[in-house]
């Protein structure tokens, strides 16, 4: 069998077993929340027959296990549950909101993945410095700053102060792409300055333990501009730290931007799930918690992938 | 008469050093250093580790490795003082009129890039050839070098290739932008030796047929002294001696030089008959997991007191017959009796005292020791752990020890760090004799050092071996070192021992093939002896 094959199916499975292993601790971690979900829905007065009746339809009588199997079944078949709080389906509610986080990181993700390997580039070429320093400066600050707080900052400054972005993310089916990014300017803003920081510094890292090697003094040699040494020599030879970097800040992307979602009242899966951990509605949280895990393993398996296809080796053997 | 290629006059060159523990300061690394290269003529820069022959050469490209600055003298190249010139001019410069052949091909071209890339890149982006030109003229380098299948080798990636075959491609990106000079820094020094003369007859050709300047750097005078119109010797940073070729290797001028020339001045005669430590009987071994043996039925003696060299290129398998006997790679077949007893075949079934008895040091001493242990720490663990010794019993024995392989009283409080190259082999030495071992399995031991190091730690062991009548299992591919120690051979081939004896019958005719290519291939301290050995194969294998 090819070996990349090999390998790929292996990754693929591997996160499949992942997958399972963490639908189970979502289910387990949800299960022991302390709090009876039929009094959270009936309210304290509900009188004891009444609760029983009810537990009886969400079948919370069962044991664990067949609760747990019953609720793996219908995810297998795409059924994510009923809301317990207002008796939608939760698949087709969610739909919209993940779609809309999906726009907002995949935007995130435009900006902030060509810049964060250019800046860190730049800071290769003019290491030590003062573009170096420039660029480690302020990526360090912004990663530092928790992002609640670069959202008021800069609601504060470009939307008070200069107002040239809104400050509410409303976005809905109706608008023009132009409009929508216009309205998510400044979410993507912040989450742009908060995983920048991380994946140029690994970029600028990973770029120089590769300037170390030998062929990096033959390029050098060979009279080629220091920026062609960088970027056609050195770069090639990083992607692999590179792109699991990038990819653990994708998957952030996605699953992280619950506060920032927040803060600017952002339609999104963030949103959707504080909305409903507040409500202790377990079957939403149990789909939020597991469709979070999906991105992020498949983003993580995707960086293994591309990092096993850059590698000459393997993708030429002998 | 026109100006030469290439004149470097009074070169200095410092860099600055950072002791642990003191303030930085600058060192000199080459001092004074004057020669002049015309065009078409090849100068050899000879010389130990340190010797600057790297530094010299690369300031011939205005190029300092770190830290190091070109502060003195004059490098003219094709008329005009680069020593200064900017780093624009620099890069015009680098590439096209001067390129550059590293030691190590195999961590010289960028493992992400096809080699016809790299080949052609100087040439593209000096715009010196177009894409096709460029390619045609690659192919043809190819072909000159003797590469298997020039037309499509281009579009493998290095590490498809081996090593022989790498340098030889590194020498055809060196030609292919047509420059002036090409620096040939140990171009052969990693290779085995039947292919080290395969790329040293082609370089030498290669260099004839394009009228091409060459620096050539190597220790191996026997080497430089196949391809050099002249050579310069270097230690220190200074120069020794220069001079033409024929004049350093026939009439040396220097005590020093006198000394490379003559390298291996050990006369061992090997000794008598006697009984038996190590018998190795019927051994076959293979990897876990796959299902080729690395080894093939091996049978060999070593008498107690004795030295078996295990000679082989890279790949023979010497240093996994290493393995077996030290239970590292359980043996899948045959046995191996140890003094008068049976081992295990695995590592966890032996006993202390055949742990205790048989020894081993290691080619890389820095990375055998602990750096964060003093020597008197390394040394003092097996005496602690064979016998027991502690506090002052101990350090006594470790005193006796370093006192044993020369080293005074100062060494004992100090770390691997602070030691040279051939400090540190003994001091593994050393702890391989605290154990008070039978048999010590020697691996490549001074293979890392340069040669007349080499010969002060293979003076040691004889020296060692006559008092503490301990046996070695030598394993080398270089055939100087046999002679100078061995008193049986066993010539490893693929797997199997092809040729087993003593000493004076390995080494005298009939020779099987392997063995003769083997030992033809050493080259010899004679102007023309490698035409001569090429001329013999090729109508060798004309005659066939």
């Amino acid at each position: 069998m090819n070996p990349i094959l090999k390998l790929l199916v292996q990754r693929i499975a591997l996160g499949l077993v992942l997958l399972f292993a963490a639908s189970v601790l979502i289910f387990v971690g949800t299960t022991i929340l302390p709090g009876d979900v039929a009094q959270n829905i009936l309210g304290q007065g509900a009188t004891p027959q009444a609760l029983e009746n009810l537990r009886a339809q969400l079948g919370l009588n069962d044991p664990a296990y067949v609760r747990y199997f019953n609720w793996l079944g219908g995810v297998l078949q795409g059924d994510l549950g009923t809301a317990l709080t207002n008796g939608q389906d939760i698949a087709t509610s969610m739909g919209g909101r993940l779609w809309n986080t999906l726009f907002l990181a995949f935007w995130a993700a435009v900006v902030s993945v060509p810049l964060a390997i250019l800046l860190g580039l730049i800071a290769v070429r003019y290491r030590d410095r003062w573009p170096d320093k420039v660029i480690s400066t302020i990526t360090l600050a912004t990663v530092s700053v928790p992002e609640f707080l670069l959202g008021y900052i800069a609601i504060f400054l470009l939307s008070v102060t200069f107002p040239i972005a809104p400050s509410l993310a409303m976005i809905n089916d109706s608008m023009s792409l132009g409009a929508k990014l216009q309205a998510i300017s400044l979410p993507v803003l912040v989450l742009v300055l908060t995983v920048l920081g991380h994946m140029m510094r690994m970029t600028r890292a990973a770029i120089l333990n590769v300037m170390q090697s030998a062929y990096i003094e033959t390029a050098e040699l060979k009279g080629l501009r220091p920026f062609t040494v960088i970027a056609r020599h050195a770069l090639p030879n990083a992607i692999a730290p590179v792109v699991n970097v990038v990819m653990l800040n994708m998957a952030y992307l996605v699953v992280g931007v619950v506060v920032v979602e927040v803060v600017f009242v952002y339609p999104g899966m963030g949103q959707y799930l504080v909305d409903h951990v507040a409500k202790r509605d377990v079957p939403v949280v149990q789909a939020c918690g597991l469709v979070f895990a999906a991105v992020y393993i498949s983003m993580n398996i995707l960086a293994d992938v591309i990092s096993i296809l850059t590698n000459p080796r393997l993708r030429h053997p002998k | 008469m026109a100006e030469p290629l290439l004149t470097i006059e009074g070169l200095r060159i410092e860099a600055t050093a950072y002791p642990p523990g003191e303030p930085p300061r600058d060192v000199v690394l080459v001092e004074d250093v004057s020669f002049a290269l015309e065009k078409g003529k090849v100068l050899g820069l000879i010389g130990e580790s340190g010797a600057g022959k790297s530094t010299i050469g690369l300031s011939s490209m205005a190029y300092g490795r770190g830290g190091v600055r070109l502060t003195g003298g004059a490098i003219r190249l094709n008329g005009r003082d680069i020593r200064l010139a900017g780093s624009s001019d620099l890069r015009k410069l680098r590439g096209r009129e001067v390129t550059y052949v590293a030691q190590s091909a195999a961590a010289a071209f960028n493992p992400a890039l096809r080699l016809m890339d790299q080949v052609i890149e100087t040439s593209l982006r000096h715009g010196i050839l177009s894409k096709e030109a460029a390619e045609k003229r690659a192919i043809s380098l190819f072909r000159k070098l003797g590469l298997p299948n020039p037309e499509s080798i281009g579009r493998r990636y290095p590490h498809q290739v081996s090593g022989g075959q790498l340098q030889r491609v590194m020498t055809a990106m060196a030609l292919c932008p047509k420059p002036d000079l090409v620096i040939f820094d140990e171009p052969t020094t990693a290779l085995d030796v039947t292919t080290q003369i395969e790329v040293l007859a082609a370089i030498k050709e290669a260099i004839a047929d394009t009228g091409v300047a060459a620096l050539y750097i190597t220790h191996d005078l026997a080497v430089v002294a196949q391809v050099a119109d002249a050579i310069m010797v270097l230690r220190a940073g200074k120069k020794v001696e220069y001079g033409t070729t024929q004049q350093i290797i026939e009439t040396p001028r220097e005590d020093y030089t006198r000394a490379l020339v003559s390298v291996r001045s050990i006369d061992h005669k090997e000794k008598a008959e006697a009984e038996l430590v190590l018998s190795v009987r019927n051994v076959t071994a293979r990897y876990r997991g796959t299902n080729f043996d690395v080894l093939k039925n091996i049978n060999v003696d070593l008498p107690a007191g004795q030295t078996l060299a295990v000679v082989g290129e890279s790949g023979s398998g010497k240093s996994t017959l290493a393995r077996v006997i030290t239970g590292l790679l359980p043996a899948s077949r045959g046995e191996i009796n140890f003094a008068g007893r049976v081992l295990s075949p695995e590592l966890r079934a032996r006993s202390k005292d055949d742990l205790r008895e048989l020894q081993m040091i290691y080619q890389m001493a820095d990375t055998a020791m602990n750096p964060r242990q003093t020597v008197g720490t390394i040394i003092g663990r097996p005496l602690e752990f064979y016998f027991g010794l502690k506090g002052e019993a101990r350090r006594k024995r470790v005193q006796e020890l370093l006192d044993q392989i020369e080293m005074g009283s100062g060494y004992i409080d100090r770390y691997p760090a602070e030691l040279s190259g051939g400090q540190k082999q003994r001091v593994c030495i050393a702890r391989a004799l605290a154990a008070k071992p039978k048999l010590i399995i020697c691996d490549e031991v001074t293979s890392a050092l340069d040669p007349l190091v080499a010969d002060g730690i293979l003076k040691l062991l004889l020296e060692l071996q006559a008092q503490e009548h301990v046996a070695y299992l030598f394993i080398t591919h270089d055939l100087a070192t046999v002679r100078a120690i061995a008193d049986r051979i066993a010539v490893m081939y693929r797997g199997e021992v092809v040729r087993y004896g003593t000493k004076t019958d390995v080494l005298s005719p009939p020779f099987d093939d392997y063995t003769d290519l083997l030992l033809s291939s050493v080259p010899e301290m004679k102007l023309g002896w490698l035409e001569k050995v090429i001329e013999t194969r090729s109508m060798e294998a004309a005659g066939n």
